[in-house]
């Protein structure tokens, strides 16, 4: 009996750890690196300043491209994500535009953002987008963590994997770029990230690798905007619901000695 | 069954209710002093596990569609709402999607110890046949559900799952245009799938009770397989099996919050993180974990009906078991040769679900061929053959009783048998 429950709870584990690479996309010519962020693990948080930077990164190079739709400035506040000031918000929110409504010729209101507005989307519509990008679709940001398996470890590895040499007996259309982590290797985003491309509040260095953490960091918080809250409520449950076994465990033990 | 306690109610009230509405009385012999048998090991605690599975699903559902907008330009906003701007709405969304596949992993324990102990057999036919009757159920509620998520595998698997039912004969596209309310998945599509997807978990809720009356009529089976014979083969389901169906209960719920608080999406596809986009065809199509070892029976063969028809037979065959299976003895544990293809089928079945998940083409392909074959044979041949020239070993005269019965083949030892 111990046996086959043994077999049984084995052939469960490697079912489901066989599935983890079975969903996985699968095409990945290159390993992905992990620059270990500290968001990973059961205890893990956001690096606030990486998410600052990594704002920084997105709004002032990948914007002009990638829209974030799930996204208002107010989430930039938000705990648990880069918690920038509220005031610092306003100010961010500002210096975009929306329409919003029509005066009183039925003319459209143009006013600037506030923080409960959505984030500046960079093109009217996808047609647009592919027109400005040789017809590919720069796709939106505000998931892209949780849309690609290994998400965040993924984005860091394309991001500062242009300069990977292409192979000789590769031929690419030049509207495309050499990326090996790409699926198919060749993508339509032109290298997006150089040294020194922007110049952090925080005096940090913006490498092209520290540019492509922070923003990978950023991406990941996008996703998922409540995980350090899910990952601080899970330590609770958990540990209730440990206690609750250990009681129950002798409960069953004590129930049953008489019985057999 | 032996009854020898009964119900008496206490005082003037519960004596005033009893003849009219005998609720305690209900309750009491259903749910605490029913008698169980004493030697249940925890197999048997996942009816109780599936029962709250069933209900966590039905009060998390009602909540999601508070906030969800069945309508294709905002069904995967209006998620991302829940998961971003409702209060909670994470946790009830992923306790959701999560909650579907512990559903899906405790029906298949629940299962394959029913073909282990040869619970099916007679006099639980019905009991069984309910219970295949609540997994087609299952099935088709969590296809519906995935879909409402309108990412790209909901749209796609969407598209090649409904598209099967064009393969039927003569009618197969007129009930497809009706199921999808138009020529492709579109709008109501997804406004009958949300529709059904909130009907159908009542429906499995009252083929439940039903499933559960059924129970309480034959009384359970037991790792043994011997009938239960007399009250020293019984104790009362509360307190006993309560504290114990709570404990495994915890246990599992530890396992489901592991998946909820710290990898929610590892069973789920990244993909469906992608808006539906009817213009852009995902790499690989793959349903649902708990879906992949039909979908690989689906794909073994090249004819689509013929593999629609397996697909559908690989379920209905389970209907048949207690006419395929006509050895007396009912628990593997005294079949030695059932036992061997008991766990190869096990095996097969895992098998067929990795399979499913892989591109369906060489050695995948080939693999998937043999194991639906020992599927199906496992069934259609296996089965009645042992149930002729099987030779069973010893096993004990009662439940509370190891001695050795030598009369083998059969656990009704005449002087004791009670009706059961
Ligand atoms: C000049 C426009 C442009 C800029 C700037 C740009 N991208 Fe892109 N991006 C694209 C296009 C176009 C694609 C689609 C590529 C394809 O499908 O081949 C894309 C694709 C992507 C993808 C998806 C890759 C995949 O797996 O499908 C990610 C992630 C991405 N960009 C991130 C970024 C980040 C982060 C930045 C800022 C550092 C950025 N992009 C800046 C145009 C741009
Ligand atoms: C919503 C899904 C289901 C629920 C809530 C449910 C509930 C239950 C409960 C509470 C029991 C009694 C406790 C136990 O023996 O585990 C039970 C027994 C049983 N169920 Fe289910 N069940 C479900 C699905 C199924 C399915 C899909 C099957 C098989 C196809 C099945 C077959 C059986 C059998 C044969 C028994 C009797 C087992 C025995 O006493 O040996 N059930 N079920």
């Amino acid at each position: 009996m111990r046996l086959t429950q043994a077999i049984i709870i084995l052939l469960t584990i490697v079912f489901f750890s066989n599935n983890q690479n079975l969903l996985a996309s699968g095409d990945e010519t290159f390993k992905n690196l992990k620059p270990n962020f500290s968001f990973e693990g059961p205890f893990g948080k956001f690096d606030r300043e990486s998410l600052k930077r990594g704002y920084q990164v997105y709004s002032e190079v990948c914007s002009s491209c990638h829209g974030m739709k799930q996204l208002s400035f107010r989430n930039l506040s938000q705990p648990g994500g880069p918690e920038f000031s509220i005031n610092k918000v306003k100010e961010i929110a500002s210096e975009y535009f929306i329409l919003d409504g029509s005066d009183e010729y039925g003319d459209p209101i143009e006013r600037s953002r506030v923080p409960s507005d959505r984030f500046q989307p960079p093109f009217d519509n996808k047609d647009a987008a592919k027109a400005s990008n040789n017809g590919a679709y720069p796709p939106d940001l505000s998931l892209i963590v949780k849309a690609r398996s290994d998400g965040a470890n993924y984005i860091y590895s394309l991001l500062s994997g242009y300069e990977e040499p292409m192979p000789e007996s590769m031929h690419i259309d030049e509207s495309l770029s050499y990326n090996p982590w790409f699926s198919g290797s060749a993508i339509a985003m032109a290298q997006p990230l150089y040294d020194e491309m922007v110049e952090y509040d925080d005096g940090t260095i913006a490498s092209i690798s520290q540019m492509s953490y922070d923003v990978a960091n950023f991406l990941a918080w996008a996703a998922e905007p409540t995980m350090e809250e899910r990952k601080s409520l899970g330590l609770i449950v958990m540990g209730f619901l440990f206690i609750f076994l250990i009681l129950m465990f002798f409960s069953v033990r004590r129930l049953f000695k008489d019985v057999h | 069954m032996n009854h020898d306690y009964e119900y008496t109610p206490g005082n003037a009230f519960t004596k005033w209710l009893d003849k009219r509405l005998p609720l305690i009385r209900f309750a009491d012999e259903n749910l605490l002093s029913f008698p169980t048998p004493r030697n249940l090991n925890y197999f048997w605690t996942f009816g109780f596990i599936l029962t709250l599975c069933l209900v966590t699903q039905i009060i998390t559902g009602i909540v999601l569609a508070m906030h969800y907008t069945p309508h294709v330009l905002m069904a995967f906003d209006s998620i991302e709402h829940i998961m971003r701007d409702v209060n909670y709405g994470w946790l009830i969304r992923y306790i959701h999607a999560n909650g579907a596949s512990m559903f899906f992993l405790a029906v298949f324990i629940h299962m394959f110890r029913g073909l282990y102990y040869g619970s099916y057999k007679e006099p639980r036919e019905i009991l069984w046949i309910l219970g295949v009757v609540i997994f087609l159920l299952m099935i088709i509620t969590a296809f519906m559900g995935y879909v409402l998520v309108w990412g790209q595998m909901s749209f796609w698997g969407a598209t090649v799952i409904t598209n099967l039912v064009g393969a039927i004969p003569l009618v197969g596209e007129s009930i497809l245009t009706l199921l999808l309310g138009g020529f492709s998945v579109d709008n109501p599509t997804l406004n009958r799938f949300f529709s059904l997807h909130y009907l159908l978990p009542f429906v499995i809720f009252g083929v439940v009770i039903l499933h559960i009356w059924a129970l309480h009529v034959t009384g359970n089976n037991n790792p043994t397989g011997i009938s239960v014979k007399n009250t020293n083969d019984t104790i009362s389901f509360h307190p006993y099996y309560t504290v114990k169906d709570l404990f495994a209960y915890v246990v599992f719920l530890l396992m489901f919050a592991y998946f909820i608080f710290y990898n929610p999406n590892i069973l789920g596809h990244p993909d469906n993180y992608i808006e539906a986009d009817a213009m852009v065809t995902p790499a690989h199509i793959v349903p649902e974990w708990y879906l992949l070892p039909f979908y690989a029976i689906l794909r073994a063969v090249p004819d689509k009906l013929m593999g629609v028809l397996l697909m559908f037979g690989s379920i209905v065959v389970l209907f048949f078991l207690p006419w395929l299976d006509t050895m007396k003895v009912k628990s593997a544990r005294y079949r030695p040769t059932y036992k061997i293809f008991y766990f190869t089928f096990l095996l097969t079945c895992f098998l067929l679900g990795y399979l499913g998940g892989q591109a369906p083409e060489g050695l995948y392909l080939f693999l998937s061929r043999v194991c639906t074959i020992y599927y199906f044979a496992f069934f259609l041949v296996v089965m009645p053959i042992l149930s002729r020239y099987e030779k069973p070993s010893p096993m004990p005269i009662g439940i509370s009783n190891s001695a050795i019965n030598t009369d083998l083949g059969t656990d009704k030892n005449p002087a004791l048998s009670i009706n059961n």
